[in-house]
């Protein structure tokens, strides 16, 4: 007998050992997210994809899907709540997004969109922390790290290597690049590495390929994050 | 004509880039012209913002002058609109907050390479820089935001005509971008 | 230094899970962590650099470039200043000729502030070398000065001023009658362990660190340990490993409770620990005590050395067949570490931060295996219960509280110290016999419970009404609530672990605006931001730091709001930064001074 869940009403079926998140992908149900990637080991700490499980905040990567679960997912109350956790991410780093490269391909700036931020609400903290340009292939500006740990998780899991790791407390967590000198130079890190592309922000970029595809044919310049994440993300969940 | 909706517009710490793309309304503007006459404005060069009911405002506050103008809209104006990126969180502009403001100085004005008698400017005429770039609405209240690096000439033209037709503004998905 | 952290490595066995224990030893003999240790603790351990620098990082006892031989540190907790903490550091800032934060030039002393230390009834206190000091004043800064002045090892300082005291002031049914060593163990060994369990359910011990879990339930959870494992047949369930872990990792402000248990009532900590490990099946435990508490170290090992020797720890306890030990665990300044998944972390070497539930400890805990994580008192009371029975316990307190709660009770009051109550007792009774008089409020349940009013004394502790692990702070009517709202809000953006987003930017934007309101910035819509900000980093934070972060704003704000908003200014905006500040820079350089030169913070004509 299969079981189920509902999300905002709609009856969907999970497996065992599906979180929501899970489930949610596998029946096209988009739940918004930055530090998710379905190949890696969840993560949970953007919030993005909080829900509401019968009354409960919630995370949806994180907590498992069992049966008889009602969740709600897209409440006004959630969807402003969202907006807020973004519009704190975008003013806790440097989001100057006309200057950057990733602009149009930004999951950060994508998700800004399909909830409707128009303004960063919150005081900007404006950091300062270092450039990293040292690498051949790949640059990091770490004032674009919103700390949700996947080019760690993609060293590890995927390159099989260690690059890098989240350090700090509080306000001054910071990326931090595993080498002698801690300079992405001394790593063994390949501008192949899916740690290298894995980036939801503009924080670590692939030198040399910024502004190719040009306005109207980036990723997000039709489509919206919903449908993006759906028919990206979708078939990875289902292996 | 008393009915008319008066507009006021400024560029603070902004590159006019939001005006230009105001003005792509193109033939639009000669329908907007039937609702709306300008104040204070870069289009018309009244230099001084009187009792407006829209003010828009490109451009971050990087300096005193900034300061001034800015309150002298929010005094003036019923609605105070953020246009563009600098206004909304300082933008391009901002870039300098990564730089301590003593170090801009210095190398503009006293160490850089080809400065020729070195001095920081000091008229009195002259504004004075902050320390940081600043995103308008952390000077005086802002009523509505209008992002973009420019706003398209749609945003204007849909922002501007949900007022006037009495809506509350709304930006569709593909009127929303940041850059 | 290499062989130094060679040996320090062998004698952790070149455990990862030993890290912080090993760069404890590597601050204490450096007074930093250098590079070159990272790298050869890297290679020792087996483990990557980034991770050993993540949890210096973490740490505030660890630091990356080298503090002073002496290094100081004073208690920033509301109690301790409202016993003179400012005037005091800033005394010992001038007659050491350091500043707060700082390393004297010549390397010998460096100043700091540091989250409470649990001393509050003998403050202000503070640590040397992370050895507690108490009830500083100036004639003892005076000494301290002479002593690091003429560079005197710690251990020919006079010993008064390392004096705790324990201020037991009222014990009762817990407090009034330890156990005898091996009581509670053989009592176990007679009734047998389900048997043993079916006393601590009927008791209704609940988890005394606050949240209430029922201490049965969970012991019970643990031995079933993960669905997966719920098949096995009996005796491979008891093979399973499972760890039993102490939490005295004290680190809500105002609260000191467990200090004094473990500085006195030790046998019966460890008894509960071992009668736990007894009923579930445990072979190790561990007590996580919190950094602060180093000068109850040694005293806490001789007891385990002590019940080794009587047969009540190590191989086949009391003959009976049950093997368990306890290792102690130094934390090294972090108070999210008393959230259990967090301290498990630190315990396994790692930052700590809570981790992701479920599952929860009782099922993946220590190394992923099935863990036991009780408060100090729990552990205590269990060892009691297993003596007396259930029933002997649940005979005293509420419907839903039963037993007895030990209060730590500190701030304006002039018999600070412990107290045990039965459960159900009114607010009022408590403030009669510390000795309060002109009360303001309450704060119950440190920073992240609740402040009580005046007009609500007649409230219970309980876990029906006044939830509690036993932080009870008195103010008088001479207090500043915003002062002590303050002094809380900046604690918890201090001590976010930074994971999730609604904590790491949310706690450091509650100090913002809450900053803002207090230093008169405030205008109009202030308040409802601030509102809806605490509302915000309460619903979404991860773990109950982050969920209770908010609760010195929001419960003051239900009670006082005209407190609130008598801050804010009839405008309708002023910024939130300093604008006249912000050209300092630019008028120096530009030499100028003229009136242009100058901003007002708001338009002249809008200040009515």
């Amino acid at each position: 007998m299969s079981k189920n869940i509902t999300i905002d009403g709609k009856t969907i079926p999970f497996e065992d050992g599906q979180t929501i998140m899970d489930a949610a992908m596998a029946a096209d149900i988009y739940i918004p997210h930055l530090c998710h990637q379905p190949e890696f080991t969840p993560h949970g700490s953007c919030k993005l994809c909080t829900i509401k499980v019968n009354g409960r905040n919630c995370t949806a990567c994180t907590f498992p899907a069992m049966a008889g679960q009602e969740v709600l997912s897209e409440t006004q109350e959630l969807i402003d709540d969202r907006k807020k956790i973004t519009q704190m991410l975008f003013v806790e780093g440097n989001h100057f997004c006309p200057a950057c490269e990733k602009t149009g391909n930004c999951q950060l700036q994508a998700v800004a969109y399909h909830l409707n931020m128009l303004d960063d609400h919150f005081t900007h903290f404006y950091p300062s922390r270092e450039m990293d340009a040292s690498h051949a292939d790949v640059m990091i500006d770490h004032n674009r790290c919103i700390f949700c740990t996947l080019c760690v998780r993609a060293s590890q899991q995927k390159d099989g290597k260690d690059v890098f790791a989240i350090s700090g407390r509080g306000i001054n967590r910071h990326l931090i690049i595993n080498s002698e000198s801690g300079l992405l130079k001394d790593t063994d890190l390949d501008a192949t590495d899916q740690a290298a592309h894995i980036c939801p922000t503009g924080a670590i970029l692939i030198k040399r390929t910024g502004y190719q595809v040009p306005i109207g044919e980036r990723i997000y310049d039709h489509k919206e994050i919903d449908q993006v994440s759906l028919e990206t993300e979708h078939h990875q969940h289902g292996e | 004509m008393a009915n008319k909706i008066r507009v006021a517009t400024t560029s603070l710490a902004g590159c006019f880039g939001c005006h230009m793309s105001f003005l792509d309304i193109d033939e639009r503007m000669l329908q907007l012209a039937e609702a709306v006459e300008f104040g204070r404005s870069p289009i018309n060069d009244i230099e001084h913002c009187t009792d407006c009911d829209i003010g828009l405002i490109e451009g971050g506050v990087c300096n005193s002058e900034n300061v001034h103008v800015l309150r002298e809209f929010r005094k003036n104006c019923k609605i105070l609109v953020a246009v563009g990126a600098c206004a909304i969180n300082g933008g391009v502009p901002a870039l300098r907050n990564y730089i301590p403001l003593e170090e801009c100085l210095s190398e503009a004005y006293l160490d850089g390479i080809g400065v020729e008698n070195p001095q920081i400017p000091s008229d009195p005429e002259l504004p004075l820089l902050l320390d940081k770039v600043r995103p308008i609405h952390e000077v005086v209240k802002i009523d509505y935001f209008l992002p973009g690096c420019p706003p398209s000439a749609d945003v204007f033209w849909k922002f501007l005509t949900d007022l006037i037709d009495g809506r509350e503004p709304s930006l569709p998905y593909e009127l929303v971008h940041y850059d | 230094m290499k062989q130094f952290i060679q040996d320090l490595a062998e004698t952790n066995r070149y455990q990862a899970t030993n890290l912080l224990r090993i760069l404890r030893e590597v601050q204490a003999r450096f007074h930093y962590i250098p590079e070159e240790a990272i790298e050869q603790i890297a290679g020792l351990l087996n483990i990557s650099r980034t991770q050993i620098i993540s949890v210096v990082d973490f740490y505030s006892f660890f630091h990356s470039t080298p503090r002073g031989q002496y290094e100081l540190l004073i208690s920033d907790s509301i109690t301790d200043h409202m016993l003179g903490k400012q005037s005091i550091i800033d005394y010992l800032s001038d007659k050491l000729n350091v500043a707060v934060g700082e390393v004297r030039e010549d390397g010998v002393v460096s100043l700091d502030n540091t989250s409470c230390t649990g001393m509050c009834d003998q403050g202000p206190a503070g640590l040397v070398n992370g050895y507690a000091l108490t009830r500083l004043d100036r004639p003892r800064i005076d000494q301290i000065t002479d002593l690091i002045n003429q560079q005197k090892p710690l251990d020919q300082w006079p010993a008064e001023l390392f004096l705790v005291e324990d201020n037991i002031r009222r014990p009762t049914l817990l407090l009034d009658q330890p156990i005898q060593p091996g009581a509670a163990l053989k009592a176990l060994f007679e009734r047998g362990g389900s048997e043993t369990l079916a006393e601590i359910t009927q008791s209704g011990l609940r988890g005394r660190g606050g949240a209430g879990y029922h201490t049965a339930w969970k012991w019970h959870l643990c031995y079933e340990g993960p669905e997966e494992d719920a098949f096995c047949d009996i005796d491979a369930q008891k093979q399973q490993q499972r760890y039993i872990v102490c939490n005295a990792d004290e680190g809500e402000p105002g609260t000191f409770k467990d200090r004094v248990l473990l500085n006195s009532y030790a046998h019966q900590v460890f008894e509960g620990m071992t009668l736990c490990a007894g009923i579930i099946g445990a072979q190790q435990g561990f007590l996580y005590l919190r950094g602060e508490y180093l000068h109850l170290c040694d005293k806490l090992q001789s007891v385990l050395e002590e019940r080794r020797q009587a047969g009540l720890l190590g191989n086949n306890i009391l003959k009976e067949g049950l093997n368990f030990d306890i290792e102690i665990c130094l934390g090294a300044g972090a108070y999210i570490c008393g959230e259990e998944s967090a301290l498990i972390e630190s315990l396994e070497g790692k930052m700590g931060i809570p981790r992701n539930r479920p599952p929860y400890p009782v099922t993946q805990g220590y190394l992923g295996k099935p863990t036991v994580v009780n408060n100090v008192e729990t552990f205590m009371a269990a060892a009691s219960i297993a003596i007396n029975g259930g029933d002997w316990f649940a005979s005293v307190g509420t419907e839903k509280s039963k037993g007895t709660k030990i209060l730590s009770i500190c701030g304006d009051c002039s018999r600070p110290g412990i107290y045990e109550y039965p459960f159900g007792t009114s607010i009022q009774t408590v403030l009669n016999d510390c000795g309060a008089s002109d009360v303001l409020g309450i704060q119950i349940g440190g920073p992240s419970g609740t402040f009580i009013s005046n007009h609500e004394f007649d409230r219970k502790l309980a876990f029906e009404d006044l939830a509690t692990g036993g932080s009870f702070i008195v103010f008088n009517k001479s207090r500043n609530i915003l002062d002590i709202v303050n002094n809380f809000t900046h604690f918890f953006a201090h001590e976010s672990c930074g994971f999730c987003t609604p904590c790491r930017v949310g706690t450091a934007l509650l100090k913002k605006q809450l900053d803002k309101i207090i230093g008169g910035h405030g205008s109009a819509g202030d308040v409802v931001v601030l509102e809806e900000l605490c509302q915000l980093v309460k619903s979404y934070s991860h773990c109950g730091l982050g969920q209770t972060a908010a609760n010195p704003i929001l419960t003051t704000l239900e009670r006082y709001p005209d407190l609130y908003q008598s801050r804010l200014k009839e405008i309708s905006y002023e910024p939130g930064f300093d604008l006249d500040g912000a050209l300092e820079t630019a008028r120096r350089m530009a030499n100028r001074n003229d009136a242009g030169a100058h901003l007002a913070q708001i338009e002249a004509n809008e200040h009515e």
